[in-house]
């Protein structure tokens, strides 16, 4: 039986060293993301989200304390086995989308499979039914350059999809977007939330994006100040 | 799509810095391959030389002249088997800019030193027979379209004839291969009694004694002895093997194998700052497309590898243009350098060293920028911490 939490983070502290000065960003924090959950994490700026979502994704390392993945612990895992972990279960999406600007947009959304074993056909197939999902499926010999802002945003999240992780992690995905954009964009990860099950955490400054989350937490200064239940 | 495309989409996303990136390869190698095949030729006919092959020339210098009795005295020293002797005659055919390897040489003497020379035994007979006689190679007779039989015209630009005529009238007896020493093939070779009757200096002198021995083990003590012969005499020789001698020969021109190691080392160096540089520069502004792929989960050893296959591709394309373009351009050059048109080529030696040396170049120039791209962390690289 799968885990019900996605994410459980057990007394996490996180201090960086700048020159003579420490830096605590977190001390000691708790955080359990069930599977399935939709959240978003809000909170003035400096106040630990990006550093919360790198921890979540294995991109940066807790000083101390545990974090579990589908109940394993993730914080020791190596770099290999970070990035390994990261291609089957974790798909990122950015504020600036960054789509390598030489590919076209199936090509970018057929990078995370690349480390898989599948064959080319049915990497074909995955990456047109990911662009489909996101209402591309035009834009596939497209480049970076040939699209709008929004529509690239939607080939980011066809690559994070592409290879069905368990969990999306979100960094500001409509900071760069105008509202209409910034809510097409929102609807399709309520879709994939709600109708494909997937884990979707999302760091925005953005107070609309409450509307579509299951709930919303409000970080500052690395620690949660209020926990609003929405669904 | 595939890792190796992703190599070359990297390689063309700016086109113009990738081109004179090659370009700048491409120069290196045709410098380098250009002048490997320099020296190769110059060297080639060093190394088919017989070993039991000696040569005697003034000490003083192998343009100055050696009395012809010394072939007689020679012919007594002991270990010595047969003796020939032969002058520079600095012909031309129809063009004063395009010399002939044309020597005066005794035939019988001659062909009992180089016993490998093929030639029909009619052929033969006549070269030895005929006064006007004239044995050519059959390079040269193939770049001249000659054939036996043939009556042609040839000028010395050093030599002039008692008779006042401006040209030597020869009869093509024979035409001739030498398969041990193909350079060879590309002589002409006029009767010594001819040159000798008719020059109006010069007589009864030769340019240089070639002799064999009976063991290439007596070469040291035969050549000494020979040298020792001629001691405080009018004209004092050296002796060496024919080998040494070439190499000599090929050194006045310049110690070509000097000019290479110079010439390539320096545009290899040159090149080496300036692909490594750009390519440092190329990868650190795909700094967030490193972190990004990173993210997605490719590990640092394959961004490692993309990047050193981006420099060993562009490194390995740019030698082999210019492998290939020096391979032409010397091929053509040897065609119109009389001696040189069989030795001057690309061999596959200089063609795999030259991709060896490129395979070397591309690790290096790509080693730094490969290194640090494995090792940044994906934060930074995101600009995230």
């Amino acid at each position: 039986m799968a885990d019900p939490f996605s994410f459980q983070l057990r007394h996490v502290s996180k201090r960086f060293v700048k020159g003579k000065e420490t830096i605590t960003i977190f001390d000691g924090l708790d955080l359990d993301i069930p599977a399935g959950d939709f959240v978003a994490i809000m909170g003035p700026s400096g106040s630990g989200k990006t550093t919360l979502l790198n921890l979540l994704g294995g991109i940066d390392h807790v000083t101390s304390g545990e974090i579990l993945f589908d109940g394993r612990r993730v914080d020791t895992l190596s770099e290999n086995q970070l990035s390994a972990w990261r291609a089957a279960n974790v798909g990122f999406i950015f504020q600036f989308y960054n789509l390598m600007p030489v590919l076209t947009a199936a090509q970018n959304v057929e990078l995370p499979l690349l480390l898989t074993k599948l064959g080319r056909k049915e990497r074909r197939t995955n990456v047109a039914t990911a662009l489909e999902l996101v209402g591309l499926s035009d834009r596939a010999s497209h480049y970076p350059r040939e699209m709008s802002g929004g529509q690239q945003q939607r080939v980011a999240i066809a690559r994070a999809i592409v290879s069905d992780p368990q969990v999306l992690l979100c960094d500001e995905p409509t900071g760069d977007l105008d509202r209409t954009t910034a809510d097409e964009v929102l609807g399709i990860l309520q879709l994939l939330n709600r109708e494909h099950g997937k884990t979707i955490v999302v760091v925005t400054h953005d107070p609309e994006v409450a509307r579509y989350t299951k709930r919303t937490l409000h970080l500052n200064k690395g620690v949660f100040v209020e926990r609003t239940a929405l669904a | 799509m595939n890792q190796a495309l992703l190599v070359a989409k990297n390689l063309s996303r700016r086109k113009l810095r990738t081109l004179l990136m090659l370009v700048a390869i491409f120069i290196a190698f045709f410098l380098y391959g250009a002048l490997e095949c320099f020296d190769h030729a110059f060297h080639a006919s060093e190394t088919a030389a017989a070993a039991d092959r000696l040569v005697t020339v003034n000490r003083i210098n192998f343009t100055m002249p050696l009395p012809i009795n010394y072939a007689d005295r020679v012919r007594q020293v002991a270990g010595v088997k047969d003796v020939t002797y032969q002058s520079w005659f600095g012909g031309y055919y129809q063009d004063p800019k395009v010399p002939l390897f044309m020597f005066a040489v005794e035939p019988a003497s001659y062909l009992a030193v180089y016993p490998a020379i093929q030639m029909a035994p009619e052929q033969r007979k006549a070269w030895l027979s005929n006064h006007t006689a004239l044995a050519v190679g059959k390079k040269t007779a193939a770049q001249y379209n000659w054939k036996v039989g043939d009556r042609i015209p040839i000028k010395s630009n050093i030599y002039s004839r008692k008779d006042g005529a401006a040209a030597w009238e020869f009869d093509i007896a024979a035409i001739f291969s030498d398969p041990d020493e193909t350079a060879r093939e590309n002589l002409v070779l006029m009767r010594f009694d001819n040159f000798n009757e008719a020059v109006t200096f010069g007589r009864d002198q030769v340019n240089m004694l070639v002799f064999s021995t009976s063991s290439n083990k007596l070469n040291d003590s035969v050549a000494k002895a020979v040298d020792a012969l001629f001691a405080n005499s009018e004209a004092e020789t050296t002796t060496d093997t024919a080998a040494a001698f070439n190499r000599a020969f090929a050194a006045q021109l310049g110690n070509i194998a000097l000019i290479v190691t110079l010439v390539v080392a320096t545009a290899f160096a040159a090149i080496l700052m300036i692909v490594g540089n750009t390519l440092v520069m190329s990868v650190r502004e795909r700094t967030r497309e490193i972190g990004v792929l990173k993210t997605l989960g490719f590990r640092g050893s394959t961004i490692l590898s993309q990047i050193l296959a981006e420099s060993l591709l562009l490194a390995i394309l740019g030698a082999l243009l210019g492998l290939l373009v020096a391979a032409g351009a010397v091929a053509v050059v040897g065609r119109n350098i009389a001696g040189f048109g069989d030795t001057m080529r690309m061999t596959s030696g200089i063609f795999v060293g030259g991709l060896g040396w490129a395979v070397l170049l591309g690790l290096v120039t790509g080693a730094i920028p490969a290194w640090s791209a494995m090792r940044l962390q994906i934060a930074v690289a995101l600009g995230r911490k």
